[in-house]
């Protein structure tokens, strides 16, 4: 039935071959559509250079991110400004004097590389807005296939949960959640994961309350399939495609709330080299070494634009109604 | 309509009360002795007793809440740890901040949003769309606290000694200050009585109150130090706004009743202003009351770079200090703000759309 329906994109002759061609699989044709559209390549591209910069970081970054150089350097000092002779030619990167130490992105407060830390910092980035996603929807999607297939007192009670934690701004009740459990990246991350995962589990309670109304799961309650048995194999696959989009996206959340809890002192602590605490402890020094503030900032920002427009284009990839 | 409000109302009631007794909650689950944690580690056992006695913590749980709930209803947040001082007095001298630095940045947000947004739907898949729409990608994309210190370098640093420099932090420069217009105009107002509190908040308000008295230079100086603030603060909302005014407007403009304004030679303005403006504008309401959440929450981090003593900064202060009852009061005035907000909306939204209103 549902091959019949979706009509194969690329098909030449639209009518009468279509039934007898080889289906092409929803994500097949998604992913297709988003690699032709802009907005997807830049995405892909801003990620997929992240996700690189994160498996190669030992090779890519000349020192360890908590190195700290003095005594293993002639000459280096704090907070010098970018110095890379390669790319002397513009004016940012030029040294002061000849024997200056090379450093592509200079040197912070306490003599570390800035160029090895923010490289390492990806890492930290990607597994922080990785494991807040992965673990607020498998909780959203649970509360929310829970509350849309059993209705009723479950429902009711799980979705007014869900109004409360939506009634406050998701930012504060994070800060106020990390306050309450004290400041640390896992409880930055956990404080994160309560705020979001009320979106999931609206979105997935939607999917689920109009796919358990469809004929092909009445056709497997008919056959005698234990209600589990349908959620699980009939209703919860065919729900999750709403899902990705928004878990795409709420990486971009994820990943900018933490940076920020932890630029308010409440995520990540030092020596870590997460972007928000770099940024947070040489904030002071915005006048004198701006370069400290500037490059973990910038990585924030094209990390998150990086998911924004992957999720933009994977929700454009995935919408019927917009497909040629 | 009458219905539509009460219904509305009613089910804000709910959520009201819940975030109450998260709040409650969150603070009582503080990991270890209340006490210790608050008034720390060396507290002496008599000091402990005490701490518990005036502060209510030797009751069941449910007897503290309907207390706690009697307490916020009528204002009384209790006393700052640190501080040693009502909540409440702290909120009438910071909460005004917040809002004047909320609604700036809203303002902005709304000024460029829209006209962005109108933009790239008018010349759609045209250059000027693509433009705008960057922006507005990398706008969303914004860590606020970065922006602010780009800002705070480039307006206060770079553009030193130029008509373009602003000042980096604080609400007035030194030399000069906000008085309240009860003082101006010679009240005598007892300052401690609730009627005094309330127009000393009033007062707090320093472009509101600078305006009033007529105060020109504090007025001037006040405005360009909310300049920068407000400008990171309102990136993220304006972005959002700008997309859906965007989205909103593409739909709108595919309708018959724009195709029949065109047919009947109306100047493409007219058309837009008239008939497709003002039905696109419904989604966008919506929006910038879901925004006011995230200018709230903003507004901690902005405060915090730019060195405005708001809620923000008091919260952000609060929490390394463990002064858990004006984080709780913190947390329940924002939240609250930001349901009755959209409480507003949403009222608005039955009257703007009679339709929402049969539902």
């Amino acid at each position: 039935m549902t091959n019949f329906l979706r009509r194969n994109p690329y098909a030449t002759e639209p009518d009468s071959d279509f039934l007898l061609e080889k289906p092409t699989s929803l994500w097949k044709g998604a992913f297709g559509r988003l690699r032709r559209r802009r907005t997807g390549q830049i995405g892909m591209v801003l990620i997929g250079g992240l996700i690189l910069m994160a498996l190669l970081a030992p090779l890519i970054a000349p020192f360890a991110p908590n190195e700290v150089l003095i005594g293993k350097e002639e000459g280096v000092k704090r907070r010098t400004a970018p110095c890379y002779d390669a790319l002397d030619f513009i004016g940012m990167f030029r040294c002061d004097s000849e024997d200056q130490p090379q450093h592509l992105l200079g040197t912070d407060g306490n003599v570390r590389d800035e160029f090895s830390r923010v490289v390492y910092g990806s890492r930290i980035s990607l597994l922080v807005g990785i494991t807040v996603v992965v673990v607020a929807v498998t909780i959203g999607a649970l509360l929310g296939s829970i509350a849309g297939f059993w209705s009723g007192w479950a429902d009711n009670i799980i979705m007014r949960i869900m109004d409360v934690v939506l009634g406050f701004p998701s930012f504060l009740l994070a800060i106020a959640i990390v306050a309450v459990l004290g400041p640390g990246i896992r409880n930055a991350m956990l404080g994160v994961v309560i705020v979001s995962i009320p979106v999931y589990a609206r979105v997935m309670r939607a999917g689920v309350l109009s796919i358990k109304e469809l004929d092909y799961v009445a056709a497997s309650r008919s056959l005698g399939a234990s209600s589990v048995r349908i959620l699980w194999t009939r209703v919860v696959p065919n729900a999750l495609t709403p899902l990705v989009v928004l878990a795409t996206l709420g990486l971009a959340t994820a990943i900018l709330d933490v940076a920020g809890l932890s630029f308010l002192g409440l995520g990540a602590q030092p020596p870590s080299a997460e972007w928000g605490t770099m940024l947070a402890s040489e904030r002071n020094q915005v006048f004198t070494a701006p370069h400290l503030v500037f490059f973990p900032g910038l990585m924030i920002m094209l990390t998150v634009l990086g998911f924004n427009l992957l999720g933009d284009g994977l929700r454009d990839a995935l919408d019927p109604s917009l497909q040629d | 309509m009458v219905q539509f409000v009460t219904r509305r109302l009613l089910l804000a009631i709910p959520v009201l009360l819940g975030i109450m007794l998260v709040t409650f909650l969150l603070v009582r689950s503080i990991p270890g002795d209340p006490c210790k944690s608050m008034l720390g580690e060396k507290a002496t056992t008599e000091a402990c007793d005490l701490f518990a006695e005036e502060n209510g913590l030797n009751e069941a749980l449910p007897v503290q809440y309907v207390k706690y709930m009697g307490q916020m209803v009528q204002g009384d947040f209790g006393d700052s740890i640190r501080f040693s001082r009502p909540v409440s007095q702290m909120l009438v001298e910071r909460l005004p901040l917040t809002i004047e630095l909320a609604l700036t940045a809203l303002l902005v947000a709304l000024a460029i949003g829209i006209p962005l947004g109108v933009v790239a739907a008018m010349k759609h898949n045209k250059a000027a769309d693509v433009g705008a729409m960057v922006v507005a990608n990398v706008g969303v994309s914004m860590p606020v606290f970065w922006l602010g210190l780009l800002l705070a370098y480039f307006f206060a640093l770079i553009m030193k000694d130029t008509i373009f420099e602003l000042p980096p932090s604080g609400r007035l420069s030194a030399g000069l200050s906000s008085i309240p217009f009860y003082e101006a105009w010679g009240w005598s107002v007892n300052e401690d009585g609730f009627f005094g509190n309330v127009l000393e908040f009033i007062s707090n308000h320093f472009i509101f109150n600078s305006l009033i008295t007529g105060d020109w230079e504090v007025l001037g100086d006040s405005i360009r130090h909310l300049i920068l603030p407000a400008v990171a603060l309102a990136t993220i909302p304006m972005a959002v706004i700008a997309r859906i005014t965007r989205s909103s407007l593409l739909d709108v403009l595919g309708r018959d009743y724009v195709r029949t304004a065109r047919a009947k030679g109306a100047r493409e303005r007219t058309v837009i202003g008239r008939h497709a403006l003002r039905n696109a504008m419904l989604p966008v309401v919506t929006v910038v009351g879901l925004q006011m959440g995230a200018l709230l929450a903003g507004a901690v981090l902005t405060e915090s770079i730019f060195g405005l003593a708001g809620v923000g900064t008091a919260l952000v202060e609060a929490i390394t200090s463990r002064d858990f009852p004006v984080v709780q009061a913190v947390t329940v005035v924002a939240a609250s703000g930001y349901v009755i907000i959209n409480l507003l909306v949403d009222i608005s939204y039955g009257y703007l759309d009679p339709r929402i209103r049969l539902e």
